[in-house]
């Protein structure tokens, strides 16, 4: 019996916590248009085939009738080079873009952050020295530069673009939780827990992990925007997403032949780019608010 | 020293804690010894830097101590906690200072009760811990619906009772109380100390009990030791203390306690404007530790330490003004 | 009885946050006179740095709203002062020493650095021409009055070089150069030492006297607002509930809950605790009706859950907000 009213106020204080995290959250209305603007960009590339106007333009599709048209009440943002519609493939590039930003980050978020918390609490030790110094080494190496270097000895594609990324971002999440990690360690409660007899793995897991979460949840809404705009960079010097597959970088530098005359083949997936880029900025901007930092 | 039955929870003998830091080496703890009975509450007194909470956590276990014996039933135990054997730490526990962050503020109470529970089999499974843990805040006088609150959504006399109740999780013997009330209000002070010394009666606890207030001190120690920098001056039953402080700085902490009646006024000994502040422990001064500050200093005094000497029964100076 | 240097009047002070609003203060009345030393007590979350922080209008405007009050100094009400009239107040007259002395002070900036801004601001009339020279050395005679040694060497110090002790009474001589009129003290002597604390009080009691200052000082440390204050006021979950002078109130405290306070507080005489007070603080989001102290009371009335006790005046300078001491054709002194 005391079983289930307890978990019926568990459940009505996970709620009572979702309310005030909205309620923290929604302070800035900037916050909620960029939730606003992630949350169509989502739909949009989740159901691409559905919502574009030319399905067909976003695989191999040659219609030379109608290449370089201008922006108009059919094509609303004008066609490219092979008559392909721009907004079309601008939805199914966003595909790419996003599966990018949440491959990188599932992988490299958990292993960052798993380093750093060992680094942290094992301060002052061989395994400290030896994370870091690993950590500090990548850090050093300009991060595009190693993103190129490692692309150019895989052979370009999506795939080996995401690794690319994956191996220039893992430290910055292990530099964060390091800092945080070796902070708490000095904590009472840390002390507490140890003085109990909980092993190091409840200690790391339980205990100081926790209390990381607002800075990695609001880093990793941050750090969506800038893993799509290095993948994008990285289409746009021909290393990511190879054609046809419709990626955003490689759009902004195919349309970079037309410019100035055919402007809308580069201008309109730029802007893309920034939509998104900026929809995630914004979220974390809230993400963070939401969490009282 | 004083010769004390065989029935001691705890012999604290020469114990030294040294910590090396870039600014040199901070004699926190400078060779001291005492022992605690069972049952008893031992009081510590001391002002910052006189390395009352460094003595405390050197018995817990978080520091290892640079020298000297600390036995617990007679089991020698002066190493740190991570090197004791885990049926120890039911037995030693300790309540934090500071309520705030004593308790992750991420985890409910729920679960950071259970943590001792687990650790050490308390009880048979969880459904039975669910009901310990009940059991536990009904003990500390808490509504259950506390369960599942995070540590932040309550007051900090309800976090200092979280505290005590996580101590006594595991049915230990011996507390530590690291100024368990200092950051607390005194009417939330006075029920928890209340519960405090109803815990001693119903589950035979020695407690040493770390406060620099002495008016508290005053109620609930049974003996009273008054550390600085490093070393205890001054060793007594509480009422002897208090009646008949010897040492220099006993005195001059005495005459400074704010209190609120004549009748108290008329208890503390003699002004004794205290002058001067308290050195840092990196930077000890020679001869006795506290001849700069003492008003009844003499010449050897800046010269040799004194040494403990036992003045009457159960009270013990260090002071060059008792050694013969 | 000479006119108030301050008067807060009925003040209340709400907080709008999630879930709704906190209503803390509930009609805050004080009268602080020139050269009074006033004592606040109260327990945490009282409201007494609410109060504190509402007079020199420290406080973020959203999210705390003033619905109704007045705080009259020198007979204007310096909730509609211009900004202007304020920073000059700010700079001249009050001032305020805070419970941290090392939250205080400016980490990256010298001791020197932050007194000679203290001084160039203040506007301190003595200071005619207000070269270099003459800042520096103002700066130094106000470390020489809080007993600071070697004062040149000070000013060149950071303040985490300094101890504990020893910034507090910078903190205290930066409040004295901008305060000629009034000091609030809020639990000046937490953070410090028993010995140190006392030290500072009593010098901190000197200067004041001396100068003629007035002070409040904020505390939940009883036995130090005794030594240090003529009149004091007790508030409780937002508002007074007693105020008269400061000895007799303490051997004859009337309001149910000053006396539980000062029973709970451990004597030196060893008499043992005081059960503290049953219950806990109200929540100031749905606090209870009329005396917000009901909830609490052993000697609760009907009357007590829908009105709020007005002052009865008891004594000459005892006054309590308490239905109990209501008699036929009491005489209110304040409504």
């Amino acid at each position: 019996m005391m079983r289930d009213i307890n978990k019926s106020k568990k459940k009505s204080k996970m709620w009572e916590n979702i309310r005030r995290n909205w309620y923290n959250y929604s302070r800035n209305s900037l916050s909620i248009i960029g939730l606003l603007v992630i949350c169509i960009i989502i739909l949009v590339a989740v159901f691409a085939p559905y919502v574009s106007p030319h399905p067909k333009s976003a695989d191999k599709f040659i219609d030379f009738d109608e290449a370089n048209r201008p922006p108009s009440s059919i094509h609303i943002c004008g066609t490219d080079q092979y008559g392909r519609d721009v907004l079309t493939r601008i939805f199914f590039g966003y595909r790419y873009s996003l599966i990018m930003g949440i491959v990188v980050l599932a992988i490299v978020a958990p292993l960052g952050v798993l380093l750093g918390l060992t680094a942290g609490y094992f301060k002052d030790s061989w395994i400290e020295t030896i994370i870091m110094r690993i950590t500090d080494i990548f850090v050093a190496v300009p991060p595009l530069i190693l993103a190129l270097a490692v692309c150019s000895v895989l052979t370009p594609g999506l795939f080996h673009a995401m690794m690319a990324v994956c191996v220039m971002w893992w430290p910055w999440y292990t530099r964060m939780v390091y800092g945080i990690s070796s902070s708490l360690k000095g904590e009472f409660f840390v002390q507490a827990a140890e003085l109990t007899g909980a092993s190091n793995l409840h200690i790391l897991l339980r205990e100081i992990l926790p209390n990381c979460m607002a800075p990695i949840l609001t880093k990793m809404s941050l750090d969506m925007g800038w893993v799509i705009l290095i993948g994008a960079s990285l289409s746009f010097v021909g290393l990511g997403v190879q054609p046809p597959t419709p990626d955003l970088g490689s759009m902004v530098a195919e349309g970079c032949k037309y410019l100035p005359d055919q402007w809308w083949i580069s201008v309109f997936p730029a802007i893309a780019i920034m939509l998104v880029v900026l929809g995630f900025n914004l979220v974390g901007d809230g993400v963070r608010d939401m969490f009282g930092a | 020293m004083t010769k004390l039955p065989n029935n001691n929870i705890l012999n604290i003998s020469n114990l030294v804690k040294y910590f090396y830091t870039r600014q040199g080496i901070v004699r926190a703890v400078d060779g001291i010894s005492f022992a605690i009975r069972e049952r008893e509450t031992f009081g510590l007194v001391g002002e910052s830097g006189s390395g009352k909470s460094t003595v405390a956590y050197t018995i817990v276990g978080t520091y290892n101590p640079t020298e000297g014996k600390i036995l617990y039933k007679g089991q020698d135990i002066s190493r740190e906690s991570r090197k004791r054997p885990q049926s120890l730490k039911k037995e030693i526990q300790i309540v934090f200072q500071d309520p705030g962050s004593s308790l992750n503020p991420v985890r409910t109470i729920s679960q950071i009760l259970e943590l001792p529970l687990k650790v050490h089999d308390v009880v048979k499974d969880s459904k039975e811990r669910i009901n310990k843990i009940a059991e536990l805040l009904d003990m500390v006088q808490l509504p259950s619906d506390y369960l599942y609150k995070y540590p932040t959504m309550i007051g900090g006399g309800e976090k200092q009772m979280v505290g005590i109740a996580r101590a006594l999780a595991t049915d230990p013997s011996f507390v530590i109380l690291d100024e368990p009330t200092s950051a607390l209000d005194v009417s939330i002070q006075a029920k928890i100390i209340n519960m405090l010394v109803k815990f001693q009666k119903e589950f035979n606890l020695a407690y040493l009990f770390i406060t620099h207030d002495l008016s508290l001190m005053r109620n609930i120690a049974d003996r009273v030791a008054i550390m600085y920098l490093g070393k205890i001056c001054e060793i007594a039953p509480t009422s002897e203390f208090f009646k008949n402080p010897l040492h220099p700085y006993t005195q001059m902490l005495l005459s400074s306690i704010p209190v609120i009646t004549d009748e108290e006024e008329e208890l503390k000994p003699k002004k004794i404007i205290s002058k001067g502040e308290i050195p840092s422990p990196v930077n000890i001064p020679s001869g006795c530790s506290f001849h700069l500050r003492c008003p009844r200093k003499i010449p050897i005094c800046s010269k040799d330490d004194p040494i403990m000497v036992n003045v009457k029964e159960g009270h013990c100076v260090r002071c060059h003004l008792f050694t013969r | 009885m000479s006119m108030p240097l301050l008067e807060i009047k009925n003040l209340h002070v709400w907080f709008k946050v999630f879930g709704g609003i906190l209503k803390v203060l509930d009609g805050v009345d004080l009268i602080v006179r020139p050269g009074e030393k006033v004592g606040l007590v109260g327990e945490m979350g009282c409201g007494k740095t609410t109060t504190m922080k509402s007079i020199m209008k420290l406080l973020p405007m959203p999210p705390a709203i003033i619905p109704e009050g007045e705080i009259i100094y020198k007979g204007k009400n310096i909730l509609k002062m211009s900004s202007e009239e304020l920073q000059r107040i700010r700079r001249k007259e009050i001032s305020m020493i805070f419970e941290d002395p090392t939250a205080a002070l400016n980490p990256v900036f010298t001791i020197g650095e932050q007194l000679q801004d203290a001084v160039k601001y203040s506007g301190s009339e003595s200071l005619k021409t207000k070269t270099k020279e003459n800042i520096r050395n103002r700066a130094i005679q106000a470390l020489k009055e809080v007993s600071l040694p070697d004062p040149e060497r000070v000013l060149r110090y950071y303040p985490l070089q300094l101890s504990g002790g020893m910034r507090q009474r910078v903190c205290i001589s930066m409040a004295l150069i901008t305060s000629s009129e009034l000091l609030i003290a809020d639990e000046p002597g937490t953070s410090l030492d028993v010995t140190i604390k006392d030290q500072v009080l009593r010098l901190l009691k000197e200067l004041v006297e001396k100068r003629g200052t007035s002070i409040i000082l904020i505390s939940h440390a009883l036995g130090l607002v005794r030594g240090m204050t003529d009149r004091v006021y007790v508030m409780y979950a937002g508002s007074v509930v007693e105020t008269g002078k400061t000895n007799k109130l303490f051997t004859n405290p009337l309001h149910p809950y000053s006396q539980g306070l000062l029973d709970a507080i451990p004597k030196l005489t060893g008499d043992g605790i005081g059960e503290g007070i049953s219950g806990r603080i109200p929540e100031y989001i749905n606090p209870p009706s009329g005396c917000r102290f009901h909830p609490r009371c052993r000697y609760v009335k009907p009357i007590c859950k829908e009105k709020k006790p007005p002052f009865f005046k008891v004594n000459e300078d005892h006054e309590v907000k308490c239905f109990k001491f209501q008699k036929k054709g009491d005489e209110i002194a304040k409504q």
